[in-house]
């Protein structure tokens, strides 16, 4: 896992949202067990009462769930990741679109490129 | 409980006005970062709190008593500057903190200078700078209390030894326990700080939750410290 901050704004959404890609990606995987917030907040070198609250955030979210005495694991509902993921695609698309409409290119020249981008 | 509470603290030399009614809380289980330029009175006030100077008016409580013995015992302080005798190996000064402080966990030192691939007969004095800190925040680090407070714990150290320090902060204050950090060097820091104090001219001129500061402000506190503080 890794995660890169930049300081304008807070941490914990910034933690939340790389966590949340880490789950949607699979490089967290269903039911995965998360190493404990100090250790994470080691890893992330950021303190532990800004770890404690990404993960209340992710575990309100239901993206996670706490086992009393094991720990924290990644939700094994992949229902909900998936939806998330379709949520975040459709985002970045959007957000493509945008970009690539403000350059001036037509929506079927847009649909080119990407096939092409694709096929290379 | 707080464990430190300061209550319109004033602290003069002479004539000169160092500190102007200073009232500040440091909660349980909070990194606090004390920030300031240089000369706005954060050493004189963290001097105070660890019963090193007496305030001229004001009061300061460390876990609910006046400062004295017991505070001394509940708070491990950094130093600005080296304070151990630089002719002590890294075997003596272990001793040294064993013999002043029941609290100090010798173990827990020996596995932190362990990893610092140290001769522990070598003398301080033949060590670099940036060793030196290390060896002192080891041992301040070593003990077991409600309180750490840290003087500039990173003025005049490498990148890489900064990062060495922040990890030793980070995966060495006990659960619970607050801690205090004076520093300018804020974008280094500001990462692990809860909460920031900032000190100008003597009076407190900002304390906040860090995370909302950011959130507000949507800059970084190195640059609305910047901002804030422009000469």
């Amino acid at each position: 896992m890794t995660f890169t901050f930049d300081n304008t704004s807070p941490i914990y959404i910034q933690l939340v949202e790389q966590m949340k890609m880490h789950i949607i990606s699979g490089r967290l995987s269903p039911g995965e067990r998360i190493p404990s917030v100090r250790e994470l907040a080691l890893l992330t070198k950021v303190n532990p009462n800004t770890m404690q609250k990404a993960l209340g955030e992710l575990e309100d979210s239901g993206l996670i769930f706490t086992e009393r005495t094991n720990g924290k694991f990644v939700t094994e509902d992949t229902e909900l990741i998936e939806s998330l993921r379709h949520e975040q695609a459709r985002i970045l698309s959007e957000k493509y679109l945008t970009s690539m409409r403000s350059l001036g290119v037509t929506d079927t020249e847009i649909v080119d490129y990407l096939t092409k981008e694709v096929n290379k | 409980m707080a464990v430190v509470e300061c209550k319109n603290l004033c602290k003069s030399f002479g004539k000169k006005k160092i500190l102007d009614d200073i009232s500040i809380t440091i909660p349980e289980g909070r990194i606090v970062g004390l920030l300031g330029k240089n000369g706005m009175g954060k050493s004189t006030l963290i001097k105070l709190i660890c019963d090193l100077l007496t305030p001229t008016s004001g009061e300061i409580l460390v876990n609910g008593l006046p400062v004295g013995v017991e505070s001394k015992k509940a708070i491990s302080y950094l130093p600005e500057r080296i304070a151990l005798d630089k002719t002590m190996s890294v075997d003596c000064v272990i001793e040294y903190y064993r013999d002043f402080y029941e609290n100090f966990d010798e173990a827990k030192a020996r596995r932190l200078l362990g990893d610092l691939d140290l001769d522990p007969t070598e003398k301080l004095s033949k060590m670099s700078k940036g060793m030196q800190e290390k060896v002192q925040l080891a041992l301040v680090m070593s003990r077991r209390v409600d309180l750490y407070i840290l003087d500039e714990p990173m003025g005049g150290v490498d990148p890489a030894t900064r990062d060495y320090i922040l990890d030793t902060i980070l995966t060495n204050f006990d659960e619970g326990a607050s801690v205090l950090i004076s520093t300018h060097l804020i974008s280094d820091i500001e990462r692990i700080l809860d909460d920031v104090i900032f000190i100008d001219k003597g009076k407190i001129v900002l304390t906040s939750d860090t995370d909302s500061l950011r959130e507000e402000e949507g800059l970084s506190v190195d640059e609305i410290f910047r901002r804030m503080f422009k000469c």
